[in-house]
């Protein structure tokens, strides 16, 4: 079939202990990722798509955990691996990019400490070499004269400017796995088309493999391969761009395609999905969205099944939208 | 992007420069800096000013005793801020009382920073039980006051340059440590902490790069104010007779030796190592108000 993945995330459980009580933030997710793939995973804010980010690079602090599932690297298993395995993965074979560019780059440190010390953190290089490869990724993601840049404070950069610097970061180790959480969120929308083709070229000359967490359909339809739509911690709907965004069979992938403004209904009223997201803590068993869901009913409220359709186009719903007249 | 003018004057922009700039903008603060680094001056060259050397007892005179200022000596030189009961030049004595009342606030603070910042940053860090009973140590620290917690080590140690200074360190450290915890808190969930971390940054590299550097802030401030409060302490420990040896007069010990003689008229003794003191301390808080102003983001224009 296909060959080994370069990322895969089997039945994943992140758990947060909170006053309220356990609060699954990720449930029962799984996901595969090959070596220069993009996949985008979609989803509201609080669906535990940046949880899923930060549980592969094992960054989830205390109170969160991870409770049960394997997450499989490059043939290593993530879960339960010791402190220094993770800090020798992350920012070498594994990088992330945060999601606000004014916050991810210490204030206080000129741009090329920050970028030798990561490459000096994982390889021994001098001062020189490393030098020399900040100013080769600064220019590949399209910084001109980086021999001046690298010299100047993170304030001297505007928006689009720093998250070029966090990407030229992330890829300084010529990583096998960028998790990009909401990079483009915070920037105006033609800097935000400037940085999408610059990682889409930058994942083509590469071969990094690409997870873009975001909640914009827009971007991933232009960008991802593969989409994994998620929802109250779980994955709904997962398959390729054109599977899920043309015939999508979850309600709520429908709900959310239907949500984007078009312009051929102007001055219409806009569309909505009904009622807001559920709270994870003591979540009733059955489909989560059930309570928003227009074609709910009664045999809902049990645990919705994985079906699988053709070329893994995977649903968790009780009655996808395939029996239904789209 | 090609070097434009603009782009220019942004590389000059250092945060250093726009520290100096900002900070020259109180005429008032800029004088505490003056003020500061003549009585810096002073303390360190006080042997090469002071017209006497009031530690040698030879020099002394008892028929000088209690001259009033702008008065001759025996010799024939003239003591611009009169004598006290031992015959001693107050100018020259205040100028050397300068010197250890400057030594022991500054080593003390500077020690007390050092212990303080480690502990409270770690304490952040790390955070757990270590953090709980670190910060129930320092709660209780700061519940005593600190003149009394000063007396109680200092009767136990000793006097002594050495033990004044470890009784400060003592009284200082906890101001440190609570401030340097709650920076560190505050930098610590920002997200270049998370972004280092993900680049997989050893944890001593992000604790003394990354953390620490972020915090120093609010310890500048805390420091200056500090320094001014040792200073401060260890006058009250040497008017109290409890502080520095007689043969080394801090500022304290030469107001005390003056106090007997206020009532008699002989202002001079006690007045003048007031006013010396006063202006020090003046000096490093105008000093200290304005770095506060200035590195308070909050207040940033």
């Amino acid at each position: 079939m296909s060959p080994m993945p370069l990322l895969e995330i089997t039945s994943l459980r992140t758990e947060f202990s909170t006053r309220q009580g356990l609060l699954p933030a990720v449930d029962d997710v799984s996901l595969r990722v090959q070596p220069g793939e993009i996949l985008g995973l979609v989803g509201e804010s609080g669906s535990g798509k940046s949880v899923t980010g930060f549980s592969i690079l094992g960054l989830i602090d205390a109170p969160g955990k991870i409770t049960q599932g394997s997450i499989l690297f490059e043939g290593t298993e993530l879960v339960g691996a010791s402190d220094e395995t993770l800090r020798q993965l992350r920012g070498d074979r594994l990088a992330m990019i945060f999601q606000d560019p004014m916050m991810t780059l210490n204030p206080v440190l000129r741009v090329d400490t920050q970028m030798i010390e990561t490459i000096q953190a994982h390889r021994s290089m001098s001062s020189e070499q490393a030098r020399a490869r900040c100013r080769e990724v600064l220019v590949q993601v399209g910084i001109a004269s980086p021999d001046e840049r690298l010299k100047q404070y993170p304030h001297q950069f505007s928006g689009g400017m720093r998250q070029r610097v966090a990407i030229a970061i992330a890829l300084l180790l010529r990583p096998a796995l960028i998790i990009a959480d909401e990079p483009t969120t915070a920037l105006d929308v033609t800097v935000q088309g400037q940085i999408l083709f610059e990682m889409q070229r930058l994942t083509r000359e590469t071969g990094t493999a690409l997870i873009w967490i975001t909640h914009d359909l827009a971007v991933v339809a232009g960008l991802a391969q593969r989409v994994a739509v998620m929802y109250a911690g779980r994955i709904v709907e997962s398959g390729s761009v054109q599977q899920v965004l043309n015939t999508p069979l979850h309600p709520y992938t429908r709900g959310l395609l239907d949500s984007v403004p078009a312009n051929s209904e102007r001055g219409q009223r806009l569309h909505q999905i009904p009622g807001m997201t559920p709270s994870l803590v003591n979540r009733p068993k059955g489909c989560a969205f059930r309570n928003r869901c227009s074609y709910a009913q009664a045999d809902c409220a049990i645990d919705p099944p994985v079906q699988h359709f053709e070329q893994e186009h995977m649903v968790r719903c009780v009655r996808p939208l395939t029996e239904v007249k789209r | 992007m090609t070097t434009s003018p603009l782009s220019a004057q942004l590389v000059e922009e250092t945060p250093w420069r726009q520290f100096v700039r900002d900070f020259m903008q109180s005429r008032l603060a800029l004088f505490g800096l003056v003020l500061l680094a003549l009585v810096l001056f002073l303390a360190l060259f006080a042997p090469w000013i002071a017209p006497q050397n009031p530690y040698d007892l030879a020099k002394l005179d008892l028929m000088d005793s209690k001259l009033a200022p702008g008065s001759e000596s025996m010799t024939g030189s003239i003591f611009l801020l009169g004598t006290d009961g031992m015959g001693r030049d107050m100018l020259s004595a205040i100028l050397y009382g300068l010197r250890v009342s400057l030594l022991v606030g500054v080593v003390s603070g500077v020690i007390a920073l050092a212990i303080g910042a480690s502990l409270g940053v770690s304490a952040a860090f790390f955070g757990g039980r270590y953090e709980q009973i670190l910060m129930r140590i320092v709660d209780i620290q700061l519940g005593f006051p600190a003149i009394l917690v000063a007396l109680i080590l200092i009767a136990v140690l000793g006097s002594g340059v050495e033990k004044v200074i470890i009784a400060l360190i003592t009284v200082q450290w906890a101001y440190y440590a609570r401030t340097a915890r709650s920076a560190a808190l505050v930098e610590r969930n920002k997200e270049y902490m998370e972004a280092a971390r993900g680049l997989g940054l050893p944890t001593w590299r992000v604790l003394l790069k990354h953390l620490i550097p972020n915090t120093l802030p609010p310890l500048i401030v805390v420091g200056t104010v500090q320094v001014a409060h040792a200073i401060a302490l260890e006058a009250t420990l040497s008017f109290l007779g409890l502080g520095l040896p007689i043969t080394e007069p801090s500022l304290g010990l030469l107001i005390a030796n003056g106090y007997e003689y206020m009532l008699s008229g002989k202002y001079w003794i006690s007045v003048y190592p007031g006013v010396a003191l006063l202006l020090t301390i003046m000096a490093i808080n105008l000093v200290g108000d304005q770095l506060r102003d200035v590195l308070n983001p909050r207040l940033a224009r």
